[in-house]
């Protein structure tokens, strides 16, 4: 029995159990414990990444009980690749958190991490509707935990719409998936696939009303307009290793629609064809415009960043609205792309507000702070991934999306929404960037009053007395060597990605696999 | 040798590592290992150089992404060789120059990092063999010219500069993506080297204007065509040396370089010629007028890039092979004399401290080296013979006056000899203005020559600069071969040479040269009449766009997300009503199948308190108490339904759960205001009301739709049913579903319901620590609370309870396989008995009392039950696999175990540590309040002779101390 699959699940909800029974008051320990599992982690997935590649589709059968009756975890290669990248993301968001002291300064910083990880893989790993249902509660309280950690008021107030906002999206997923039981009485997602697939003509409503329900919740998660309201002061609120992670939270709604809408409702499936593609087409690009506007109107760093993530969702959810092998090939890569430059744009965000006292991240030019130059060419190098310049992989991944909807209906209109909208972030970026980093503030001018909420509170650890700034900067510079090792391997990447979207487009292997497991 | 074209491209990129670090030890040095990098790059092309001379083509192939078609391959022609000789060698002169130029106060190690940078992005340009890595250069070279126009950062026109500068090559550069993607979708391949054999093929395509259009937009707005030509002048904000190279000697011939190597697939046709021709005309005639009106050498100089820029684009526009050729020399010359030119204006500015042409003049005595320079290099940019601009403004004017424009035989020739005569005025007052002329006594500086090591770099060109116009025979062996390349195919016959006989172009060129001097004898009150004329300030349009752009933005986006959640959750409403409404417009379902139940009298009832509680929710929301009651009435009402329709775990479990939140709600309200104020108007109550209706008659009708029919499969809980005992080992159905069937659900909901606790636990230690605390010291502790916190019958009666209520809570648990009950009731059932002892007697009082930390009860639970699923692989099974069986201890009956029963224990000590701990947080901010903390199970104690007397009631009674 290969049990190997669960472990990134229940790994760290054992560690992160160890943690509050044990070590509550003992931060190094928790440390210690927190790295290390997650580079175990990291290790395992990695080698289910391996185990994947071969293109052979593993179930889990929890409990021992067969699919459709008992819930499943099911690894094949897409569920590899979204697992290897959040254990990634996690060990580089932990190194930040400890070398900028973000974890001192609230309580349960690692405990809630590591669920928030359980929730995480186990939302890419389960075969089970309702199981990805209760991942999704899994990772929205932990998340709303790490969102309002070290409080402040701004920060609160966000973390409640973040919270209220996700639980209306949990309350549309229960009425989805009871809409889609009433109908099909099962909630594996193979077998959702096999008595769909074969619905008569009479419950074809019901299905169309569950599907678009099921796109609706996903939609949330992912920032797609406009149920994207949440993001963007969540997103510039949160802590900044908590907005790093969240890069990859908004690819688990991409995740899931992606997997619901080629297993489940396949672009084959007629009673849902011509519902699908074309929805998230639009609202992909006005999420995609929204989002670069977002970047050029941005009054502070937190905010710029915060849009990026919307506008990178965007042009995500444009290729995944192809609906073709080759558009989400595309949309994988960029899936890849996104979470490691959002996560280099949120901490080089964060190092600006550190190291900038007052003037935090507002467009204001201020003093020249520390280590101004590493930080400078940190942004630089985090704007050109998100603006999609090369020759990091934002621009390998505009290519490719581009050259994949070149026969879609709508073509001319994307590649000029895009392309338009790419030159939108340029300026922005160059506006942003170059008031930060280069105009010397007037003479005499008075620092302005202290942003509350997008650092520590008073009395708790500041910036200037960061623990370990080697540390935090190592990992900003490893997140932007990815982001460029990203577009130099892109070859091989896309090749592996090719073989997962085509395994995506064949779904009889994965719904064999799991309903003929025994 | 082909292995040598990567090298050639990487070394600039490898290089640019050195000089931030060697600056470490000195100026001298980090200039030197600059040029080393540069010098070794050129010193390969030189061994590549004789090979291509002779015709061969140099091919190198690494595979990128295959897949897309982004390959690594680069290619050396004669074209891509005079440009990477241009870039290289002119680089390794701006080293030298810039090495004399920086002052002590820039960082030069910066400098020439970026400056390498750009080289590797440029070299890159002109070696790629794939139009895509083409790409990846181009926008390098936008990116490495940002930094180092915005190189002197405190300068507002620098940062001004760079950002326009960017923009505006970035949109061409952005077009050009989808110009190129077109491009080789219709070639079939993204290789330059396949692309040039599909001519024909692209030029019949239906996407060639498309392709065309979008390629040359990337093109002109690189090399500064009209109308996108602004830029240029404001990129001279930049130190003298990038001017020289970027803006007129390498960077601004991209667009030129990327026409001059498609043109043998673009050209040729009619869109090709007006548009770039037209162009081009253009382009030169502006440049040439508006650098005769400036007064900064260096706009000059900018303008006159323009212009010649305008003439080369032009030239390829013609499309006859003969203009290709002159466009190749002219490109060749003009990087020569430029250069230099702007070499010198870095010397004049360096020396004199200004480069405003009204506060200079006669500088040739001060400056006779610069003066022998500045002079050579001018006239061969007015087109005086025997320098190497005369030989290429002459083939111009020839090719000219052989094209007809619109039908028109004289308009090309006549526009050509206007811009030639604007641009020998320019050539000329730059002598004139600028050296001749009086030796005045107020120059900024002491105007003298430099040192040899700045002017080296420009003298080097001029020399050049004569050598060709005196002996072309030299230029021409490079000529051919770069014009081979271009026209790819068989060159015309020509032969470079200073005399063609008495040739229409002589003629024009004398026009030119006399009615420039003319022009420049009437400079002055030209210039005043040129002030005085309302002209576009392409700047002040571009700024305007800018900030206009980014106010929009900001205000669109800002009143967008305003931060209102009551708005964002009427636009969730409404889009979930829309989209669910338009899901089912497009098929809807068939006849109901189920027959309606009949009306009973109990469920009615129910169904009224139900509907009665919810409606006086609405009308007495602004009542918390109040509403917490009616809440609970409904919980109760759902509770009983649950009851009627024989579901008794559910009913128990939604009734436990009542209690619980009810209580610990309750606790909550004390730091809450008593109501809820009114905040909107009353509009806006109506349209939420309106969606809320909306929203309820949904959800209404998607229930109905759904309960009308049957299930169109078997449902998979017939499975549930019949296996409930078999393999569970449980007769309750739904308890062996949380533990077992469903286990996996559990153990996951029972995480989440410990991560809130720790949550609600972390979120009150940070508030209480910040602002929030400080507010509530500041509220002090409620002066309409009752005066007995912890009555007597309250305490007795808990505590008579409590034994029954945890026995109660085993039972449950006990049962709970079989019987209604389980875990998580039970958890709830003790966490109440807990509850009622902390609420009797004080949080502190009970707290001292129990001994296991709420923090280790949640997280036991959650390892126990991990540890429970875990165990299951001992026995080779899955996690969370169940095993049961029978043991009889005397004196007892037999009786059966489970694994689930272990989980099942971790699923109780979740939800028992959950409650506590919220409990313990909601304490925590009543302590922070100042709420006492007593230290007696009750106040009011008869059997205590300290027991304080009853206050007195009414908000006027003492304060407990």
């Amino acid at each position: 029995m290969n049990h190997w699959i669960i472990v990134p699940v229940v790994l760290p909800a054992i560690l992160a159990s160890v943690m509050v029974l044990s070590m509550r008051n003992e931060l190094t320990l928790q440390r210690i414990f927190s790295v290390t599992g997650a580079l175990a982690v990291l290790g395992i997935t990695i080698g289910l990444g391996m185990q994947a590649a071969s293109g052979q589709i593993q179930v889990y059968e929890l409990g021992n009980w067969p699919a459709p009756f008992g819930i499943v975890l099911v690894l094949d290669r897409l569920s590899a690749l979204m697992a290897i990248l959040t254990a990634f993301l996690a060990v580089a968001v932990l190194l930040y958190a400890m070398g900028t002291g973000w974890d001192t300064r609230g309580k349960h910083f690692h405990p809630l991490m590591h669920f928030q990880l359980m929730g995480i893989f186990g939302a890419f790993l389960t075969g089970d509707a309702f199981n990805l249902f209760v991942f999704f509660e899994v990772l929205l309280i932990a998340s709303y935990g790490l969102m309002i950690h070290a409080g402040g008021t701004m920060r609160l107030r966000a973390g409640l719409q973040y919270v209220v906002y996700n639980l209306l999206g949990s309350t549309l997923f229960l009425f989805a998936l009871g809409t889609l039981y009433g109908v099909t009485g099962t909630l594996n997602m193979a077998d959702l696939a096999v008595r769909i697939g074969e619905i008569p003509a009479d419950e074809a409503g019901l299905v169309r009303v569950g599907a678009i329900l099921l796109l609706l919740v996903f939609s949330i998660k992912a920032a797609l307009l406009p149920l994207h309201f949440w993001l963007p002061e969540t997103y510039a609120r949160a802590p900044a290793p908590v907005a790093a992670l969240f890069a990859i939270m908004t690819k688990v709604g991409a995740y899931a629609i992606i997997r619901v809408f080629t297993l489940i409702f396949g672009p084959d499936l007629s009673a849902t064809a011509s519902l699908i593609g074309p929805v998230v087409n639009v609202a992909a690009l006005l999420t995609l415009t929204v989002g670069m506007i977002g970047i050029l109107g941005a009054q502070n760093l937190g905010r710029l960043a915060a849009f990026a993530a919307i506008a990178s969702m965007g042009t995500l959810l444009i290729a995944v609205a192809g609906f073709t092998p080759e558009a989400t090939s595309a949309a994988l890569y960029y899936t890849m792309h996104s979470t490691l430059g959002g996560a280099l744009l949120f901490m080089t965000v964060d190092l600006v507000r550190e190291y900038r006292g007052a003037w935090a991240g507002s467009l204001l030019p201020g003093p020249r702070m520390a280590h101004h130059g590493m930080i400078a060419t940190l942004f630089f190098g985090a704007a050109i991934a998100t603006a999609g310049l090369p020759p990091l992989s934002g621009f390998v991944g505009k290519l490719i999306v581009l050259d994949a909807l070149r026969d879609a209906p709508q073509a001319a209109l994307i590649w000029a929404v895009v392309l338009g909208t790419s030159l939108i972030a340029v300026l922005g970026f160059a506006q942003a960037g170059s008031t930060v980093f280069w105009k010397p503030a007037p003479v005499g001018a008075p620092a302005p009053e202290p942003q509350e909420g997008t650092t520590a509170p008073s009395g708790l650890p500041q910036a200037s007395t960061h623990p370990a700034p080697a540390l935090a900067f190592s990992v900003v510079f490893g997140l932007l060597f990815a982001v460029a090792g990203l577009a130099a391997l892109a070859g091989p990447v896309t090749g592996y990605l090719a073989q997962t979207s085509a395994q995506l487009f064949a779904p009889d292997a994965y719904i064999t696999a799991v309903m003929a497991a025994r | 040798m082909d292995i040598l074209l990567p090298v050639i491209a990487a070394l600039p990129f490898l290089g640019a590592l050195l000089p931030g670090l060697m600056i470490r030890a000195g100026r001298a040095t980090c200039a030197s290992y600059t040029a080393l990098s540069s010098g070794l790059a050129f010193l390969l092309l030189l061994i590549c150089a004789p090979t291509v001379m002779q015709g061969e083509v140099l091919h190198f192939r690494l595979d990128w992404l295959p897949a897309l078609g982004l390959n690594v391959t680069f290619m050396l022609d004669g074209l891509g060789l005079l440009f990477a000789g241009l870039i290289i060698g002119i680089g390794l002169l701006i080293i030298l120059y810039a090495r004399y130029y920086l002052s002590h106060d820039d960082p030069m190690g910066q400098f020439y990092t970026y400056l390498l940078l750009f080289q590797g992005a440029m070299v890159g340009i002109v070696l790629s063999d794939n139009i895509l890595l083409l790409l990846v250069f181009w926008e390098l070279t936008s990116l490495s010219s940002f930094l180092l126009i915005g190189y002197w950062t405190h300068l507002p026109e620098g940062r001004q500069g760079a950002r326009m500068a960017l923009t505006v090559t970035g949109l061409g550069g952005l077009a050009m993506i989808a110009g190129m993607l077109i491009l080789g979708n219709i070639a079939g391949s993204y290789d330059i080297s396949v692309i040039l054999t599909q001519g024909e093929a692209i030029r019949d395509s239906e996407m060639y204007v498309p392709a065309l259009l979008l390629i040359l937009l990337g093109a002109f707005t690189k090399s500064a065509q009209f109308p996108f030509h602004f830029w240029l002048p404001h990129a001279m904000a930049a130190p003298t040396p990038v001017s020289a190279y970027l803006h007129s000697a390498t960077m601004v011939k991209a667009g030129l370089f990327l026409m001059a190597r498609l043109w043998p697939v673009l050209s040729g046709t009619p869109e090709w010629f007006y548009i770039v021709a037209t162009t081009g005309l253009v382009t030169m005639i502006i440049g040439a007028v508006i650098a005769l009106f400036k007064d900064d050498l260096k706009a000059l100089l900018a303008f006159s890039t323009v212009s010649h820029l305008g003439l080369i684009t032009m030239l390829l526009g013609f499309g006859t092979k003969m203009a290709a050729v002159a466009a190749v020399f002219h490109i060749i010359n003009h990087a020569t004399f430029k250069a230099a030119l702007f070499m010198t204006a870095g010397i004049i500015d360096h020396e004199a401290h200004s480069r405003d042409i009204k506060r200079l003049g006669g500088l040739r005595r001060l400056m006779p080296v610069t003066f022998v320079i500045a002079t050579v290099a001018s006239l061969s940019m007015a087109g005086i013979p025997l320098l190497n601009g005369f030989l290429s403004k002459e083939m111009m004017l020839e090719e000219a006056v052989h094209t007809v424009w619109m039908g028109s035989y004289y308009m090309m020739p006549a526009l050509a000899t206007l811009g030639a005569l604007f641009s020998v005025a320019y050539s000329f007052r730059y002598i004139v203005h600028v050296f001749l002329g009086p030796v005045r006594d107020d120059y900024p500086g002491h105007p003298h020559d430099p040192g040899f090591g700045m002017w080296a770099a420009p003298a080097l060109l001029v020399v050049a600069v004569v050598a060709i116009g005196v002996a072309p025979f030299l230029a021409e062996p490079l000529v051919r071969t770069t014009a081979h390349a271009v026209i790819g195919g068989e060159l015309p016959e020509f032969h470079l040479k200073i005399w063609h006989g008495v040739t229409p172009a002589l003629f024009l060129s004398g026009t030119a040269v006399i009615g420039g001097a003319v022009l420049l004898a009437a400079h002055a009150p030209l210039m005043r009449g040129w002030l005085a004329a309302p002209r576009p300030e392409a700047k002040v349009m571009f700024d305007a766009t800018a900030r206009g752009a980014t106010r929009l933005s900001g205000w669109l986006s800002d009143s967008m997300h305003n931060g209102s959640l009551t708005r964002f959750a009427a636009i969730f409403t409404i889009t979930v009503v829309a989209a669910g409404l338009w899901a089912w417009g497009g098929a809807g379902i068939g006849a109901p199948e189920r027959t309606m139940l009949p009306i009973r009298a109990l469920p009615a009832v129910g169904w009224l308190v139900l509907i009665v509680s919810t409606g006086c929710l609405i009308a007495f929301h602004r009542n918390r108490l109040l509403a917490l009651v009616l809440l609970a009435g409904v919980g109760l009402s759902v509770s009983m339904a649950f009851v009627y329709l024989s579901a008794p775990d559910l009913a128990l479990t939604q009734i436990s759960v009542e209690v619980v939140t009810i209580i610990l709600l309750l606790l909550a309200l004390n730091f809450l205001p008593k109501t809820t104020p009114i905040e909107s108007s009353t509009m806006r109550r109506l349209r939420d009301a309106a969606l809320a209706i909306v929203g309820g008659v949904a959800v209404s009708a998607l229930t109905y739709a759904i309960l009308i029919r049957d299930f169109a499969f078997d449902s998979i809980s017939a499975f549930h049913l019949a296996n409930s005992y078999k393999g569970g080992g449980g007769h309750n159905v739904v308890n062996v579903i949380l533990v077992d069937f469903r286990g996996f659900d559990t153990y996951g909901e029972i995480t989440v319901l410990g991560i809130a606790a720790l949550v609600i636990f972390a979120l009150t230690d940070t508030v209480l620590r910040g602002p929030g605390g400080r507010w509530l010291v500041r509220w002090g502790a409620g002066t309409d609370e009752a005066g007995d916190r912890h009555p007597l019958m309250m305490v007795v009666a808990t505590r008579v309870m409590m034994p029954i209520a945890l026995l109660v809570g085993v039972y449950i648990f006990l049962r709970g396989h079989n019987e209604p009950g389980g875990g998580f009731i039970a958890g709830l059932v003790v966490a109440i008995a807990l509850l009622m002892q902390y609420m009797a007697s004080g949080f502190a009082w009970a707290e001292a009392r129990q001994r296991t930390p709420y923090h280790a009860l949640i997280a036991a639970g959650v390892l126990i039950a991990s540890l429970t699923g875990v165990g299951a692989w001992l026995a080779g099974r899955p996690f969370l696999t169940s095993d049961y069986g029978y043991i009889t201890l005397p004196p007892l009956e037999k009786f059966e175990w489970a694994t689930a029963m272990g989980f099942d224990l971790g699923v109780f000590l979740t939800v028992v540590g959950a409650v506590m701990l919220a409990l313990n947080s909601l304490s925590s901010m009543a302590r922070r309040r100042g709420e006492t903390i007593n230290i007696y199970p009750m106040d009011i104690n008869p059997e205590r002779p300290d027991s304080p007397p009853p206050p007195p009631t009414g908000p006027g009674g003492e304060k407990e101390t």
